[in-house]
Order: C-alpha cells, then structure tokens, then sequence
C-alpha cells in the first residue's frame, strides 16, 4: 500500500542541519497495525506527519498504491488527506465552538456534502461511538475519553483506508485509553491501516508491527506473527 | 464546499467570542448608520428645497427678456433687444395648452399711509397670479379681469404689509400711496411665510400696466406661463418660442422651465449628499480597521484549527474562503444593525424635530452596505491569505 524510499527530511535551526528524517525506507501493507516508538526527536512525528501528507520530504520517494505523492501540488495533497487519511491527535484537535455532531460534520461540509445526508451520516458516526446522547455537547462538556472518540469518529467519518494517531491515549487516564485503544483496534481489524506513534510501552507491545526509532533513522522493525 | 457551509462556520465562530463581535460590528454599524443619518439629512434638505420651490406652483415656464449666451454682446451696448410686452403676454396666453400667462415687473417702492412710510417689493402682474403662482386670497380679491391699459388703481397686499400699515384697521377699501399715486386696497393675500428665505408676505401687488409707467420700463422682467398638467413641456416651450420669434423677429429671449431650475438645484443638493456620504465613509473605514485586527487576532488565535482542518483536507483556498466568509459576516452584520438604528435616529430626529427634513437615501443605504461588506473582505484578506500559507504541520504544532 505504501513505499517510503530514502525519505530525507532536514530542518535548518540555526546553522545546524537536524536530520528529522535520515533515508528512511520502510513499505506497509493494507490493514497492517504498526506502532512507531522512539524517544523525543526522534522523528516518529515527523515520519507520521509525512504518511500523511501534512510534511513533504526534502527527498526521496513516497508511494501510494503506486503512486508517486511527492510530487502533487498542495490542493492535491489536501485532497489526498481527505480521501485517504484519518488523523487522531494527542491533544483531540476538536474545534471547541463546534458540538460533537459539528465536529463530525467539518469533513463533510470540506467536500461539499449535502446537510441532509450529512446529518445520517453523523447521526449514524456518534451511534458507533456511543455518544448518540451527546450529539449536541461542546467538546468542553464531554470527557477526554468522549473527546478522543469524537476525534476518531471524525477522522473515520469518510472511511479512509489509513488512520494515523499521533499519541492517542497521552492525554488519556487508563481506563479511557482503553476504550480508544479498543476502537482503533477494532477499526483495524475490520481492514484499516493503523499507525500510532507513542511512547507508551503498553501500547506499543499491542502493535503486530513493531518500528523503533533513533536520531531519524529506522533502527528496528519486528513483526510479530500473531495478533493479539 | 457550500456557500452556506462557509456562513454556518463563519457565524459560529462569531457567536463563540460574542463581545469581541458586537465591539468589532460596532465600529462598522457607526460608518453604516452615519451614511445612512447624514444621506438622510442631505436628501432631506433637497426634498425640502424642491417642495419650496414647488410652492411656486407647478408646470411654470418663464419667459424673459434678452438670450443668454456666452458669446456676444451685452444688449446694454447695442439694443437690438425687443421689449418683452403685455401684449407678448396676451398673445402667448392664446397658445394650445397655456392656461394662464402672467406679465410681471418688480421693483422696490415706498409705501405710504398716513404717515407710515414702507419701501417693499412692488409686483406689476395681472388677474392670473391666484391660478399660476400656487397663492391665495385671504381677505377681498384679487386684482380684476381687466384689459391692461385701462386697469384700476387697485392693489392686493401681504400679509406683512397689512401688519406694518394697517395695524388696529382693516384693510380693505382703504387707500395707500405708492411711488406718489393713489391705490384701493382690495384684497389681502394669505399668509405665506418664506420661501428661500424670502419674506412672501413683504409684497404688493398691482396692475402691470402702472407698473411699468411707475417704473418707467416699456418691457416686462418675465412672463410666467402655466400650461395644463401632463403635456410635453418641450412641445410647448417650442410653441412658445415660434410665437415669440414671429412676433420680434429674432429669438431675443429666454424660455427657462420650473424642470430646469429644479434640475440644477438637484444637482447641486446632490453633490452635497454625496461629499456627506463621503464624510460618512471615513467612519467605515475606521471600522474596517478594526475588522483587520480582529480577524488578525482570530487567525493567531485559531492557527491550531487551521493546521485541523489542513489535516482534514482542507485546502488553502477553503481556508482563506472561511476567514473572509467570517470577515464578510461580521461586517455585514454590523452594517444591517447600522443600518437600522441609522434609521431610528433619522426618525426620533424626525419626530422631534419635525421641521428638520430628512429623507432616507436608499441607493446610499444599498450602496453603504455593500461598501461595508467589501470593507470587511478587504480588512480580512490579509489575515485570511496568511492564514492560508501556514504549513500544516508547525499550526497544528503551535501551542
């Protein structure tokens, strides 16, 4: 599904290069599970951030299904996300003067979706969550569990066949975590890519993809044969 | 995405800080409703000065003596100007369509009775001014039908004039002196007041005829026509001039029309609307700047949302769209709430001050509220361009 060759990516501090990315070459296949671990800097973000088309590489190749991504122009790339990527932040990212159902919407309304066929759609998304009840709540009226999941929701409202999730339950007492681990998990089985960059050990373990990484580069990458 | 989408997105996020959008409408709503109050002064100041020229009455074409031009010689120098006679006069009532013809002569004139002595305007006309003049009787009548040259020493006064002479007395059939000769009162004219700031009841009226031998003139100053309502004023002023130029040979005259006059008044009371719109407009301008900070400010505020929705797959142009969209709404608002307590004040002014006019301006109201919303787009495209240039990655990254 995905051919990562020789991506570079460098940023300038000062009159120092930092090597976020270091030729890294990795291929993943359609409803793997991978977790991307690795201390502070790194580079899992930014190697998260670039499967998803929000950082471009100073180099080297990015496929999808195919096709070459690194050279689309950035209308296109804003298209790509939508159609093909859901992204699930530590911090929710949900837009606090939206409710839960406006949140779910936004996707929706970027594309141009009809509002009646919106409203089936997010009414159907918050059934799944079980947040039917809460359609109508600010973001600061629900938990950070009823958050998260919200997020995922929306992220996964236009069914897109790769799910990021950059420190899903960091934010996260253990009992909520759980409940969004146990989502992601079961939006993985049923076919979705799933790729959570975090730094918790637990969670990392639960992972059938195991990526470590160090100063940019990839320095190990088990697969374990059985789900858990 | 939907135009209402953008409207939806843009008025929640106003709804979201709701002091900071009513200040920020605020500076709009002064621009909007000071457009809208001072065009509404302006254009009731030309309402009222076309309504006062109206008193003179309607459908009036004046003829007078001399052509204006701009090349040639004054007739002072070299008279081959014909005077401008009663009997031009008479032949012009006989015209399709003139109703009444008036041939008029002003000068000013003392006035005697008993030892009260009053110089005043002293109008030479005929019987027709009651039908031309939009004037009225209000004592006795006015002056009769009667051929020119075998007219009576009659006279018909203002209101004024009958205050100032005839105090504790009633006019009518009482005799005054004018330029030396004598004259019956036999009618007062109603109280008119000013018209253009000319005292109306400061006049007297009496046959042209001794007019113009106590003047010493042989040509009348103007011959007012009115011809029936509703028929072609250029037909007519032609007819008017054939006739004349048949009878002087030459076309030694001026025909001015009321549409003329109030014309050119328009224009003028125009342009004054117009520079006070303009004086108005530089209020909005000042609300347009404060649309500017506002929108920069909610573009640093939101940078996290915008790095968002990038994420989910939002293009530049959708963001730059929904910042203008917001820009547009909150000025558009502001321009609506303008608008109508521009009009509470034009009417409160108006119905506490009931001699002061004011007429609502509606292509200045239309055309302030579109400048208002163009302001507003204008004020928020810089932070919504910048909003759009962000990288997804450091907005959604910024804390």
């Amino acid at each position: 599904m995905i051919k990562l060759q020789d991506i570079c990516r460098f940023f300038k501090v000062g009159d120092e290069t930092v090597h976020a990315l270091d030729k890294v070459t990795l291929d993943i296949s359609r409803g793997d599970y991978i977790s991307i671990m690795g201390a502070s800097g790194s580079g899992k973000s930014t190697l998260l951030n670039m499967l998803g088309l929000l950082d471009m590489p100073n180099s080297g190749s990015y496929q999808f299904e195919g096709k070459e991504l690194t050279t689309l122009s950035e209308e296109k790339r804003a298209t790509f996300r939508r159609e093909n990527v859901g992204f699930i932040f530590q911090s929710f990212h949900l837009i606090p003067r939206l409710t839960a159902a406006g949140n779910l919407e936004l996707p929706l309304m970027l594309m141009g979706m009809a509002p009646k066929e919106r409203h089936t759609k997010v009414k159907d998304a918050l059934a799944n969550i079980g947040l039917a009840d809460r359609a109508n709540h600010l973001p600061k009226q629900l938990s950070g569990g009823q958050q998260q999941r919200v997020a995922i929701a929306r992220a996964m409202i236009l069914k897109p066949p790769l799910l990021l999730a950059d420190e899903p339950t960091g934010n996260l007492d253990t009992h909520s975590g759980n409940d969004v681990v146990k989502i992601l998990e079961e939006l993985n089985a049923s076919g979705i890519t799933l790729i959570v960059v975090t730094h918790d050990l637990e969670l990392g373990e639960r992972a059938t993809r195991k990526i470590k990484m160090l100063d940019g580069k990839i320095i190990e990458d088990v697969t374990s044969e059985k789900p858990i | 995405m939907r135009i209402t989408d953008y409207s939806l997105l843009a008025l929640s996020s106003l709804k979201y800080s709701r002091l900071r959008t009513y200040l920020t409408a605020l500076g709009i709503a002064v621009g909007i409703a000071a457009v809208v109050l001072l065009t509404a002064l302006g254009g009731g100041a030309q309402h009222y000065m076309m309504g006062q020229f109206s008193q003179f009455g309607a459908n009036i074409i004046s003829v007078a003596p001399g052509k204006t031009t701009t090349a040639g010689i004054s007739g002072a120098i070299l008279s081959n100007v014909r005077p401008l006679t009663i009997e031009d006069a008479e032949s012009l009532h006989r015209l399709p369509n003139i109703i009444t013809s008036v041939p008029a002569i002003q000068g000013n004139l003392p006035i005697e009775r008993g030892n009260r002595t009053r110089w005043t305007s002293v109008l030479g006309i005929n019987h027709e001014v009651p039908d031309t003049w939009a004037m009225e009787v209000g004592q006795g009548r006015f002056l009769p039908n009667e051929p020119a040259e075998q007219a009576r020493n009659f006279v018909v006064i203002g209101d004024t004039i009958r205050r100032e002479l005839f105090p504790y007395t009633k006019p009518l059939g009482e005799f005054l002196r004018i330029g030396g000769e004598r004259y019956r009162v036999i009618g007062v004219m109603k109280k008119k007041g000013q018209v253009l700031g000319l005292d109306m009841d400061d006049i007297v009226y009496i046959p042209v005829y001794r007019a113009l031998s106590l003047y010493n003139r042989d040509s009348l100053m103007e011959i007012d026509l009115r011809y029936t309502e509703g028929y072609d004023e250029e037909q007519i002023i032609n007819n008017i001039k054939q006739r004349l130029i048949e009878r002087h040979g030459s076309e030694d005259f001026t025909i001015t029309s009321q549409d003329d006059i109030i014309g050119t008044l328009g224009s003028i009371l125009g342009i004054l609307t117009a520079v006070v719109a303009g004086l108005g407009s530089i209020s909005l301008f000042v609300g347009g700047v404060g649309i500017f900070t506002i929108m920069s400010i909610a573009v640093n505020e939101r940078i996290k949302e915008i790095g968002l929705l990038r994420a989910l797959g939002a293009s530049r142009r959708q963001v730059t769209l929904l910042f203008l969209f917001e820009a547009a709404v909150l000025s558009g608002l502001g321009g609506i709430f303008g608008m109508l307590s521009g009009f509470g004040i034009a009417w409160l002014l108006h119905y506490v001050i009931p001699a002061l006019p004011v007429n609502i301006q509606w292509d200045y109201v239309i055309m302030a509220e579109i400048i208002a919303i163009v302001t507003g787009m204008i004020a928020g495209l810089v932070p919504a361009t910048r909003a759009a240039k962000m990288e997804p990655v450091d907005a959604l990254r910024s804390e």
